[in-house]
């Protein structure tokens, strides 16, 4: 379970350019439940797995994991549990350091020493795992991951943000940085590397595309202005068509203080 | 050349790239440019200078020299993860406080040597056949490839790579579950520990210790490290560090050579510190000279551009 309560963070507080990026936001998820979150830019989507990850502190509210209280952990305290994929590929591998070598770090992810990062059994588990991709990484482990495309390193965040079998999965508009035909093959990884876990995986997907928010996963919320204004899941969700979703999202677009006008006006 | 000017240059290079060792640490694995080994470098001679003057044992001073210049490495580390100052700013406030701790180590601005019992002429007695002229070196080479050997070990261990991604993708590794705070001040203390090493074992090489014997120390181990990375490119950290002595070595010859037969260009001993800027400046501006000159790679992410917005508090 993972119960999010009263979450509010703003950014720039106390400055003329002060933003509430996240207001009172609620969210209960059941283990293994598999969320698409969507909503439209500025809507506090990547400010929300920031602050599960804990990258970010929020102001009020609390975040708590199987029970346990995580919100005041640091961030590196919390990865034990929570695996990241972004949407830049660049942000989620370390270019100059190797491909078996960046599987490694996300490995082991408490109490490192001083044993070799590498040894032969993990070389080959991480040949196995990389053989999964079909991407034929597992034949060159010791290249740089700053040679690889943008896909196949983000197929490595996929990798090696599940590989340590994580409770929490968050995904940031991971396929959009990428080509369409990556982008599937990611999408489909994806899938299948939740599918592995069966069940025992609560994950979080931002995307843009309402037709991937309604395909994939089992739940949809929809967030504006930080807030959650929208959750649809069973049944409900099955109904729903894309255009719904759409209309909807106009709705929002004609309102009186349109906040996305408003943006578009002071750009 | 003279085999013994060649001799003094191998001398130099290896004891110099202790230290160099040391800054290859901070400035190529952490991208930390730290300033603290300006002072670090003199606090390991002073206190090994101080501990061998008062007739102690110098492999306790060499020692002791060592600890203290790793404090000095956690102290810049504090002030940049705790107090939140620029790697900079942390490096210059450490180093310029070492000045008056060093002076205050010592007593006095120097500390001369001769006479007392140091490292080198106890190993002397071990050897007492082998001429000093090939002593020192070896002995040198001896502790420097020990030392290249732990520092490779280290880099790949568990907490090693975790240091190394601290420098590469800082914004990944907290998300793996890095306290970078900490993988920073465990390099900087290393890094520290090294170059004061490397001022101990220099300062009972040349037979004393001196507050200002550390003007110049980053300038010069950056220029080593910058050599030594152009001359052998294979980016693994056995041959990086390899690198980085070579480049060392290559880089006291110059020093040595221009201070030989600069003179009748008309150099003098103090233009030595212009000679290492230029070498810096040259060797760091050849590869962007290239670059401009490469079409196709102006389009290529370089390192530098990998930082976005996602994860990054304003
Ligand atoms: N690091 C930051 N510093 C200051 N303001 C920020 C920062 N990150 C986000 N914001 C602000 O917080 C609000 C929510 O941003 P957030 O990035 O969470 O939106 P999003 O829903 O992920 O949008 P997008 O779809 O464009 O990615 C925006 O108004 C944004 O300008
Ligand atoms: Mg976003």
């Amino acid at each position: 379970m993972l119960i999010i309560k009263k979450l509010t963070k703003y950014f720039a507080k106390n400055s003329p350019h002060e933003t509430l990026a996240l207001e009172n936001f609620n969210l209960r998820i059941g283990k293994g439940d598999f969320i698409t979150i969507i909503g439209s830019n500025g809507a506090g989507k990547s400010t929300l797995l920031n602050l599960i990850a804990g990258t970010f502190q929020q102001d009020k509210g609390e975040i708590r994991l199987s029970g346990e209280m995580i919100s005041n952990l640091p961030e590196y305290r919390r990865a034990r549990w929570i695996g990241r994929v972004f949407q830049n590929p660049l942000l989620g591998t370390a270019p100059y350091m190797t491909i078996e070598e960046n599987l490694s770090l996300s490995l082991k992810r408490e109490k490192r020493g001083l044993r070799l990062g590498i040894n032969k059994n993990l070389r080959n588990f991480f040949r196995e795992k990389l053989s999964e991709l079909n991407l034929g990484l597992e034949d060159n482990i010791s290249k740089k991951v700053g040679l690889l495309s943008g896909g196949q390193r983000q197929a490595m965040t996929m990798l090696m943000a599940t590989m340590f079998k994580p409770k929490v999965l968050l995904l940031d508009e991971h396929t959009a940085a990428l080509d369409p035909e990556s982008s599937k093959k990611i999408l489909k990884l994806t899938q299948n590397l939740v599918i592995e876990r069966q069940g025992d995986l609560i994950t979080l997907m931002v995307t843009h595309n309402m037709k991937q928010a309604l395909e994939v996963g089992d739940r949809t919320v929809m967030m504006d202005r930080g807030r959650n204004i929208f959750d649809i899941q069973g049944e409900e969700r099955k109904k729903i068509s894309v255009d719904d979703l759409v209309k909807q999202f106009s709705i929002l677009g004609n309102r009186k203080d349109n906040y996305i006008e408003d943006r578009m006006v002071l750009i | 050349m003279s085999i013994s000017l060649f001799l003094h240059a191998l001398e130099q290079g290896f004891v110099f790239g202790i230290m160099v060792l040391g800054v290859f640490i901070t400035y190529k694995i952490l991208d930390f440019p730290d300033l603290t080994v300006e002072g670090s470098f003199p606090l390991g001679a002073a206190v090994a200078a101080k501990v061998i003057a008062s007739g102690g044992d110098p492999l306790w001073g060499t020692f002791l020299s060592m600890i203290a210049a790793s404090l000095a490495g956690l102290f810049t580390g504090l002030l940049h993860t705790k107090l939140k100052l620029t790697n900079l700013l942390s490096g210059i406030l450490t180093m310029t406080l070492l000045y008056s701790v060093n002076l205050r180590i010592m007593g006095k601005p120097n500390i001369p040597l001769l006479g007392k019992i140091t490292l080198l002429g106890k190993i002397k007695d071990y050897f007492p056949n082998l001429s000093m002229d090939y002593l020192i070196p070896f002995f040198f080479l001896f502790i420097v490839v020990i030392l290249k050997f732990i520092i490779d070990y280290f880099l790949s261990t568990e907490i090693g790579l975790t240091i190394i991604a601290t420098g590469d993708n800082e914004q990944m590794i907290k998300s793996l579950g890095v306290n970078t705070d900490f993988t920073k001040i465990i390099g900087l203390c290393l890094s520290n520990a090294l170059v004061g090493l490397s001022g101990a074992l220099f300062a009972q090489y040349s037979g004393f210790a001196d507050v200002n014997m550390g003007l110049g120390t980053v300038v010069s181990g950056l220029a080593c490290v910058i050599i030594g990375i152009s001359i052998i490119k294979i980016p693994t950290i056995f041959w990086r560090t390899i690198a980085v002595l070579l480049g060392s070595l290559v880089y006291r010859l110059i020093m040595i050579i221009a201070l030989r037969y600069g003179y009748s260009l008309g150099f003098k001993p103090g233009d030595l510190k212009l000679i290492s800027v230029l070498l810096v400046i040259i060797a760091l501006s050849v590869p962007f000279i290239k670059r401009k000159l490469n079409f196709a790679e102006r389009y290529n992410l370089g390192r530098k551009d990998l930082q976005n917005n996602d994860g990054k508090e304003v």
